[in-house]
């Protein structure tokens, strides 16, 4: 699948891109589980979903540390809607970007979906996430072998009570 | 009634709502406050959350609405005094009682009640005479369609009469929403403006399911904006929904549309507006409320003035706010009627030379209503009033809803809630709309509904652990008092019957409220099970409707509880320009 948005695909476009991106998180389970460092790794980076905190999730899958960058954009709500399904996007202006991965940071595990990005593709990436409850999401962009990140809080509440 | 000439005299020399001069020295006609000097090439008029309240109105302003963080001891969170003192306006004059809660009682009985749509209609034609034709336009902000039992029985239709005899041109919405898609699109095929939104989207599920949409191309529900002629100059209107309405509402009435505050699809469509349609100024109506436009617009550029709604925020001047393009001006026009926003602007080609801002109290006893609404009014009125107009009580103290912690009217509310449905705790929204009623006046089933009317209005009786009860008021504190105004919701502090507690605003959630304790002085228990009643829940609930809980209490000729149960007490805040008062 090919993607023609040009330099700003709508939201709608970048889904269907994102169905041209290996998922790593649902498929290609393993049968023989190893370790799983580099994002560039083929194998389910099982031990990284298995952290409960972002630092340590984000060092087990990708083992460095990332620094904010504005040049990551992720678009997620203030308030979400349903604390179910929080549809988060990122896009980014990073040249040689390998791979885009998303943290809950109070989930109880922290990694929510880690996405390869296959050279040429355009680096967009929407999912939904499931939020226990207020809480920042991280996104973090890997590219050209360095990390970047970009945060925003996600409120959940019980709502009511408005206007 | 006779017009208080005396009275209205005295504040005549005031000019509290103007950015510009203040206005001409006035004549012996006590209306001449509606003289306004005649300025610029266009005027817009603005009313917005009027409520459906069709009638004038007592409404009495909040004597606690508290500001904290940046947002602390500026406009809107100013009351009482403090509020007088930023806008210049004299505390014994008739804009103190309009736009303060300054002695609210006593003035209350001297200029009496504001608004009305009889008394809008006559001053909003005025208006618009004096500016000619070609050069006015008459836009709401939203909140029209909901708030008496008529709209409430009507879905809303009534207020779509009244709007196209009223002249609106464009609006946008909030509570409008709670109707449901069908009631909403019902409505909007009979009005004669437009509804403008470009906050409003279809979810993935819908867009993939073909759902109806303005533009199936970026999702958008409705219209974004509107571009009109005006003085000969092109003005873009943009509308800005209510961004919260599935979050502060139940969920089921707006199953395939997403909200939110969408700052960069609206910067986009500004930029489009100024750069492809080439318009020469650019207008947001909002329904953000005003702490959250303030943030807008230090961070959207191109928009000339917001003409703002939802928090009720009756702020006599705009609030200049400088973003990384020029300033953007920031209004707030009150609730209920009770005033109308007048914005006249000098346009030149591709920008706004110079604006003056008036917000004028609509003093019902100095306009004389409409012939043709006053008629309509009765008309769509007549059906109900009947069946709502006997007299089921009458209140010994003052009844009002507004403010950041309770008013007399939910405490009636949660009293007959835990009375009615056997609870220990009562839980009750805090609401901004909902009228005052004076000290002695009989209040009529017309009246509780005018508290209570909304679309989701079952009682439910559940068990919850001081646990969860302290954290649905921990929630819900935070959308009030969150530091960055883009989490907040609007709306008060849930009411709380039955439990008196602590609040610290300036703190962060989870430690702004502690203390908390039963009518009995018992502190409550973080694992007991406590029996809670309440109403309006976003969740689908199956007991009686709120206003036959309460009307069954007053008639049992039961009244206010005298030892109050809803104390809250603050805690480090203290000198906050937005306290005059417990309420």
């Amino acid at each position: 699948m090919t993607t023609t948005t040009g330099p700003h695909p709508t939201r709608r476009l970048i889904l269907q891109g994102a169905a041209s991106v290996a998922l790593i998180g649902l498929g290609n389970l393993p049968f023989a589980a190893g370790p799983a460092r580099a994002a560039a790794n083929d194998k389910y980076p099982e031990e990284a979903f298995k952290q409960k905190s972002e630092a340590d999730a984000i060092k087990a899958l990708y083992g460095k540390t990332a620094e904010p960058s504005d040049k990551v954009k992720l678009d997620a709500p203030e308030i979400a809607e349903n604390g179910g399904v929080v549809p988060v996007s990122v896009t980014t202006t990073l040249d040689k970007v390998t791979s885009i991965s998303f943290f809950v940071a109070e989930n109880p595990f922290a990694l929510a979906a880690s996405y390869k990005i296959p050279d040429g593709t355009i680096p967009g990436v929407a999912n939904r996430l499931k939020m226990a409850k207020t809480t920042n999401v991280v996104a973090i962009v890997e590219a050209d072998g360095k990390l970047f990140s970009a945060t925003k809080e996600v409120k959940v509440t019980v709502g009511g009570c408005g206007g | 009634m006779a017009i208080r000439r005396r009275d209205f005299l005295k504040s005549a020399g005031l000019a509290a709502a103007s950015v510009a001069l203040p206005r001409l020295a006035r004549g012996a006609d006590t209306a001449s406050i509606y003289d306004i000097e005649r300025f610029g090439n266009a005027r817009i008029l603005h009313i917005t959350d009027t409520h459906a309240q069709l009638n004038p109105v007592y409404f009495r302003e909040p004597s606690v609405n508290i500001g904290i963080g940046e947002m602390a001891g500026r406009p809107p969170h100013l009351v009482g005094r403090a509020f007088l003192d930023r806008f210049g306006i004299r505390p014994d004059s008739a804009d103190a009682y309009a736009f303060t809660c300054f002695e609210f009682e006593k003035s209350a009985g001297r200029f009496g009640k504001l608004g009305g749509f009889a008394h809008l209609k006559t001053l909003i034609d005025r208006l618009r005479g004096d500016a000619g034709e070609k050069h006015s336009l008459l836009v709401d902000g939203g909140d029209l369609w909901q708030g008496t039992g008529l709209a409430n029985v009507m879905q809303g239709r009534d207020m779509v009469e009244v709007a196209n005899l009223l002249g609106i041109e464009a609006m946008t919405g909030h509570w409008e929403f709670t109707y449901g898609e069908q009631a909403l699109r019902d409505n909007l095929e009979r009005f004669k403006g437009e509804f403008l939104a470009q906050n409003v989207f279809l979810t993935e599920e819908a867009a993939f399911n073909d759902a109806l949409a303005f533009d199936k191309a970026t999702g958008r529900v409705f219209k974004p904006s509107t571009i009109r002629e005006l003085g000969g100059r092109r003005v873009a209107i943009i509308g800005q929904a209510f961004p919260y309405v599935p979050i502060a509402h139940p969920k089921r009435f707006t199953p395939d549309w997403t909200f939110g505050i969408r700052e960069e699809e609206l910067q986009k469509h500004v930029d489009a507006l100024r750069g492809t349609d080439k318009v020469d100024a650019v207008i947001l109506l909002s329904h953000n409320g005003m702490d959250v436009d303030l943030k807008l617009a230090s961070r959207v550029t191109g928009i000339d003035v917001i003409l703002g709604g939802h928090t009720h925020d009756a702020v006599p001047q705009p609030i200049p706010v400088k973003n990384p393009s020029g300033t953007t001006l920031v209004t707030n026009a009150g609730s209920n009627g009770k005033f109308l926003a007048v914005l006249d602007l000098a346009l030149d080609k591709g920008k706004v030379s110079d604006i003056h801002y008036h917000l004028l109290p609509v003093y019902s006893e100095l306009l004389k209503p409409d012939p043709a609404m006053a008629e309509l009014i009765g008309r769509l009125r007549a059906p109900r009033v009947t069946d709502w107009s006997e007299k089921i009580a009458t209140p010994d103290r003052l009844l009002y809803r507004r403010g950041n912690f309770t008013g007399p009217i939910d405490e009636l509310i949660c009293a007959a809630l835990r009375t009615e449905l056997d609870a220990e705790i009562a839980l009750s929204p805090g609401f901004r709309w909902g009228v005052t009623a004076l000290s002695g006046q009989a209040l009529t089933m017309e009246d509780v509904l005018a508290e209570t009317a909304i679309t989701y209005p079952e009682t439910y009786v559940q068990e919850m652990t001081g646990a969860e009860i302290k954290d649905v008021l921990e929630d819900i504190c935070d959308n009030l008092f969150n530091a960055d105004p883009y989490y907040q919701q609007g709306g008060d502090m849930v009411r709380a019957g039955g439990l008196s507690y602590t609040c610290a605003p300036e703190a962060v959630i989870g430690s702004r409220i502690s203390e908390l304790k039963l009518n009995d002085g018992k502190a409550l228990s973080a694992s007991h099970r406590y029996k809670v009643a309440g109403w309006a829940s976003v969740n689908g609930q199956q007991g009686a409707p709120v206003w036959d809980v309460v009307a069954k209490y007053l008639r049992s000729g039961r009244m206010m509880p005298e030892r109050l149960g809803s104390g809250v007490t603050l805690k480090g805040v203290e000198g906050n320009p937005g306290i005059a008062g417990q309420g």
